[in-house]
């Protein structure tokens, strides 16, 4: 008997001590990349490490591979997340080589902190209002989220889509009185691919990604919330030069392609 | 031949007194040197939060009205919860110890998923069961009008989700660890199964039952992955304090490491008021 509650015995505390590890933190690790680990190889860099913004997860892949193919040996490591968890994880000491962030705002914490500087707009994404495929509200417009029978997610303020959505909604007049405030764009788009919410203001390029799950509507005032992607190499970028060629690579007219195939605009 | 049991004891406790005293004499380093970085790697984490602290703004911090309101939140979520998993879980655990019933040993492994399972795995899961579009969840709109996600309720459910196996394995292993003797004297006495329950097993196992209701409550309570992707994210309704920790750290750090310190006060009470249980645990 003994033998056998033995093994809950030792679980018991150990899940207790890791649960409270987890809230006492605030358990950012549970929906974000883990910081990247440690440095590259010291000597010939040979490995790029990019911090980019979750929207850019596909083209920022893409991209790395381009990389890889044009340098011969190198490799590019992405931490992809939402940018404000980025940028406090380079203000923190991450070891990361470029940032690419999706508002000028986070960016700002970074060259604040002098750990960047000039950074460059490499694009603009605009806001949709994303909807079911089969849109069981019947939404058309940015003014029928205002219907409180119209549940609609938005991304909370203190993320840059937040902020979009916050200032397109103002230029528009309208207040939405939303069901849930996501943490990140892919969330938001989330809730609207299960069909818990009937709305959502998330950006193009994540509509376009989506492949069909959700459908995208325009919406005039979405021209009054672009948001500017900056991208900059880091002051303490561990890959030196390297990190400057990737960027280099962005912002070419190949880097421009993929990013517009997307559904980015050119800045 | 009387004596000879007597001095056999006497010798046998004096031999065992002996031994424990040359244990506590020397200590292996071969389990204090791990234990000791152990504990340093378990504590040094909350240290840094302390040490962090914005101590001098932190009463104003405490008072905003955010902070209280998801405090408040995370609160009744948890109570009601672990509740919810007390009138589950006890059953439950009851069924896993003492009814032989085939495939035990699958449906005990079943219970403990949710351990495993990374949380926001669990809301997704959640979602397809409950959700709008969700198996059960259809019928409940449908049927009832009601909808889980975005609601307080759901805060509930997925809290509860989570922390209803730390109640059911110490429930059970309280129940496996009692004696079945005073169950069976009950028995043959004339008591019916439920009324041996109720007035046997259940003061019996009580002490099992409060330990196993705290670690599900002080579960619950941090509970982060399947509420903010089941039940979404919004002040006053969803947004419980793990939650509004995680959202603060995207702007503001200093009130993330206050609301943390709130959490982890609370997370100490409970460890210490449960400190007796483990020590006199067997």
């Amino acid at each position: 008997m003994f033998s056998r509650l033995a093994p809950w015995a030792v679980a018991l505390p150990v899940a207790l001590a890791l649960g409270l590890l987890g809230c006492g933190a605030g358990e950012p690790a549970a929906s974000t990349t883990p910081a990247a680990g440690p440095a590259s190889a010291a000597g010939a860099a040979t490995e790029v490490t990019v911090f980019a913004a979750a929207s850019l997860t596909g083209t920022f892949t893409e991209l790395g591979k381009a990389f890889e193919a044009a340098h011969p040996g190198t490799s590019v490591r992405f931490n992809f997340g939402s940018s404000a968890t980025l940028a406090q994880q380079i203000t923190q000491g991450a070891p990361a080589d470029v940032f690419a962030a999706a508002s000028p705002a986070t960016m700002k914490t970074v060259t604040d902190a002098s750990l960047a500087s000039s950074p460059t707009t490499f694009a603009r994404n605009k806001l949709q209002i994303a909807v079911p495929a089969a849109n069981p509200a019947k939404v058309e417009g940015l003014k029928d989220l205002t219907d409180p029978k119209v549940k609609v997610a938005l991304c909370a303020e203190q993320v840059p889509c937040g902020a979009a959505a916050a200032k397109a909604l103002e230029a528009a007049g309208l207040t939405v009185k939303p069901v849930t405030l996501e943490q990140d764009v892919k969330a938001t788009l989330t809730k609207v691919e299960l069909g818990e919410v009937d709305a959502a203001l998330v950006y193009r390029t994540d509509v376009i990604a989506s492949a069909g799950k959700v459908n995208g509507i325009e919406f005039p005032e979405a021209d009054k919330a672009i948001n500017d992607y900056p991208i900059a190499t880091l002051a303490k970028a561990p890959a030196g030069d390297l990190a400057g060629q990737f960027v280099d690579l962005v912002l070419s007219p190949q880097g421009k392609d993929v990013l517009t195939k997307a559904g980015f605009e050119a800045p | 031949m009387s004596t000879s049991p007597r001095s056999r004891l006497s010798r046998r406790s004096h031999r065992s007194g002996r031994s424990r005293q040359g244990i506590a004499g020397r200590l292996p380093w071969v389990l204090v040197a791990p234990a000791l970085a152990g504990l340093a790697f378990l504590v040094l984490p909350l240290a840094g939060l302390l040490v962090r602290a914005p101590w001098a703004t932190l009463p104003r911090r405490l008072g905003e009205p955010n902070v209280l309101e998801a405090l408040r939140l995370s609160l009744v979520t948890a109570t009601i919860a672990t509740a919810g998993c007390l009138l589950l879980g006890v059953p439950l655990a009851w069924l896993l110890a003492r009814v032989d019933f085939p495939g035990r040993r699958v449906v005990r492994a079943l219970v403990t998923v949710p351990l495993v399972l990374p949380p926001v795995v669990g809301g997704v899961a959640l979602l397809l069961v409950l959700g709008r579009r969700g198996l059960v969840g259809q019928w409940l709109e449908a049927s009832f009008g009601i909808t889980l996600p975005f609601t307080t309720a759901g805060v509930v459910v997925a809290e509860a989700f989570v922390a209803m196996p730390f109640l059911v394995i110490s429930v059970e292993g309280a129940l496996r660890a009692a004696d079945l003797r005073f169950e069976e004297a009950a028995a043959t006495l004339g008591a019916s199964r439920w009324r041996v329950f109720r007035r046997v097993t259940l003061p019996l196992i009580m002490p099992g039952v409060v330990a196993g209701a705290v670690l599900c409550w002080a579960r619950a309570l941090g509970e982060f992955g399947a509420t903010i992707t089941f039940a979404g994210n919004f002040p006053g309704t969803t947004r419980t304090m793990p939650l509004a920790v995680y959202l603060a750290l995207e702007t503001e750090p200093q009130a993330a490491i206050v609301l943390s310190l709130v959490l982890l006060a609370v997370s100490v009470v409970i460890l210490a008021s449960l400190r007796d249980r483990w020590v006199s645990a067997p």
